[in-house]
């Protein structure tokens, strides 16, 4: 079920733990699993178990509890806009407008098209940078005015 | 002579984050003169103790005593453990100590395993900065390569080993027997205390867990001696700080000053008031810290005494600063949904009561509110206060409480004209989002 590539990966991540507690590395396991396959299905969750040898009701408490794992399918661009106080001073509620105009969707849908993903984001610790939002998890972007919420979506392909 | 700069000095781009670089600004040198001199690590610990320096993840609690709780003939496992998992809305300094000085952490987190004789350190840091997760490896294996980490440091027969850890998107993990949980690889869900984690920490081993800044802080005082680090802030309040100043303000960012400095002065260094319009409010200490109107929060000095005395927290340094723009009600129930969202659900009294209390503010804020809303709003905070396992109920009450308690008239305002003192226009331009061509 997990690539070879995604086991090497994992591998990397464990050895970093004491040899009886590979259960330390499932965050890890998760996101390297979340990255290979576009979002957690059961049968994901279940490989990730049998991978670090836990029971999957474990692994699926986890992938659930954080709020950065997909237990269903999104679109191929997750866009999570922070509308927490300190952004929402410097727009962020209105880039979340923004961006459901712009897209036609309201937060927790996903385009016909398949494209694009709106979430709602709490703090990512980035408020100096108001407007914040993460594109896939992994690339924080900043000071999402009009017109670089507008350069991103054109790059995006 | 004043100091204002100590974690954040010479940063200067891309490459002060690169081992080289640290070096040419000194670092690492703490490291050589404790195994140089052969310090013991009492002595290290003694040096904290005199520099006053308090945790900077928002408790304040003094760094060298709370080392010196690890018990010292332990024979086993203890670990080191760094919370890298900045999520308290208003905070985001760790965010560029990681990114333009990783090696200072790392530096410090050597030091502490050296001072409270652990082998094994973890940086626990915030998923939503993966790109610095990434970096701070690449900086792992920088002072790997270097003899700085890893098996017998520099030739003197200490050894230690430090790995990254990410989160992935859970405000509680910050809390730092959830944050152990987390590494664990189990639900973030805070532990009991006692034990406390000095004594049963990760894997049920001594473990001590710091703050991304206050570790950073730990290479200079070696360096220079605690005294002078004391000397830098005020008594009791050793040293500098980083603020992160977000919200209503020219220049929002990240300013290092030394404590005790006067909040007037930086809110000068922030470019003042966004729009030259006047300030309502400020959170001096992220979300979590009650609210203080304009008038208390100007006479403010910087540091945990001070802000203490006028009825907040210094927390972790994040001020939020809203101007009259702002409608109150409107700003507390997004901080009311945010700790629903965010409560873990383990306890009743918080799991249900930050539920309660956002949906009473939000029907405030639509036009629904009854007058007994507000007493009973201040009754729900007060039943959640000291009846949880950790500190994220009281967090979910204080912003509840502070602004009913200073705001109280803006609140009836609502309650009764069902709608709010601000237009909906001025609350609007506040943001300066629709403002064309900015940036």
């Amino acid at each position: 079920m997990l690539s070879q590539e995604a086991q090497k990966q994992i591998d990397r991540e464990v050895a970093k733990y004491p040899a009886d507690q590979k259960q330390s590395a499932v965050m890890s396991a998760l996101r390297i699993a979340q990255v290979e396959k576009g979002w957690l299905a059961p049968e994901t969750i279940a490989a990730v178990a049998d991978y670090l040898g836990m029971a999957p009701i474990a692994v699926y408490e986890v992938a659930s509890f954080y709020n950065m794992y997909d237990l269903s399918p999104v679109g191929r661009f997750k866009l999570t806009v922070c509308t927490n106080l300190p952004c929402a001073l410097s727009g962020g509620v209105h880039a979340a407008d923004y961006l459901k105009h712009k897209l036609g969707i309201g937060f927790n849908e996903t385009t016909p098209d398949g494209k694009f993903t709106l979430k709602e984001g709490e703090c990512m610790g980035a408020c100096g940078d108001a407007p914040a939002m993460l594109v896939n998890n992994h690339r924080l972007c900043g000071w999402m005015t009009p017109d670089q919420i507008d350069k991103l979506l054109a790059e995006l392909e | 002579m004043t100091i204002q700069s100590i974690i954040l000095a010479g940063l200067d781009g891309d490459r002060s984050w690169r081992l080289a670089d640290y070096v040419q600004r000194g670092g690492y040198e703490a490291l050589k003169k404790i195994l140089a001199q052969k310090m013991t690590p009492d002595e290290v610990i003694a040096e904290l103790k005199k520099s006053s320096l308090r945790g900077r993840g928002g408790a304040g609690f003094p760094t060298g005593l709370k080392w010196s709780f690890m018990p010292k003939n332990y024979v086993g496992d203890k670990y080191v453990v760094c919370n890298t998992d900045e999520g308290e809305p208003g905070t985001f300094k760790d965010r560029d100590i990681m990114r333009y000085n990783p090696h200072m952490v790392i530096e410090g987190m050597i030091i502490a395993g050296y001072a409270m004789g652990a082998g094994t350190g973890y940086n626990y840091i915030h998923g939503e900065i993966f790109d610095l997760y990434l970096r701070f490896e690449e900086a792992l294996e920088e002072a790997r390569a270097a003899g700085f980490l890893g098996s017998d440091i520099l030739g003197s027969g200490f050894s230690f080993n430090l790995h990254a850890h990410h989160g992935y998107g859970a405000y509680i993990c910050g809390e730092e027997t959830a944050l152990l949980e987390s590494i664990e690889g189990k639900k973030g869900q805070p532990r009991y205390k006692p034990p406390f984690p000095a004594s049963f920490g990760l894997y049920g081993k001594p473990t001590t867990i710091n703050n991304t800044e206050t570790f950073a802080a730990v290479p200079w005082i070696i360096n220079n001696g605690g005294e002078k680090y004391l000397e830098a802030g005020k008594p009791n309040n050793g040293g500098t700080k980083i603020f992160s100043v977000s919200g209503h303000v020219n220049r929002p960012g990240v300013y290092e000053v030394a404590m005790g400095t006067p909040f007037a002065t930086l809110l000068e260094m922030c470019g003042g008031m966004r729009g030259g319009r006047k300030l309502k409010a400020c959170i001096p200490g992220g979300s979590s810290a009650p609210v203080l109107p304009a008038d208390i929060m100007m006479d403010c000095t910087l540091d945990y005494d001070s802000i203490s005395k006028a009825g907040s927290m210094l927390g972790s340094g994040a001020v939020i600063i809203m101007d009259e723009t702002v409608c109150m009600v409107k700003a507390l129930e997004r901080l009311s949904y945010f700790y629903h969202e965010e409560s873990c659900g383990q306890c009743t009294p918080c799991r249900e009561g930050t539920g309660w209390m956002y949906r009473v503010v939000h029907r405030i804020e639509h036009g629904l509110g009854r007058p007994e809303d507000l007493d009973l709003l201040t009754s729900v905070a007060d039943n959640i206060c000291g009846r949880t396992i950790c500190a994220l109920g009281d967090a979910a009450a204080f912003p509840v409480k502070s602004f009913v308690k200073h705001f109280r008239s803006e609140f009836e305002y609502h309650i009764e004209n069902k709608k709010c003192l601000v237009p909906p226009d001025v609350q609007r331009s506040g943001s300066d989002f629709f403002v064309a061509g900015k940036n």
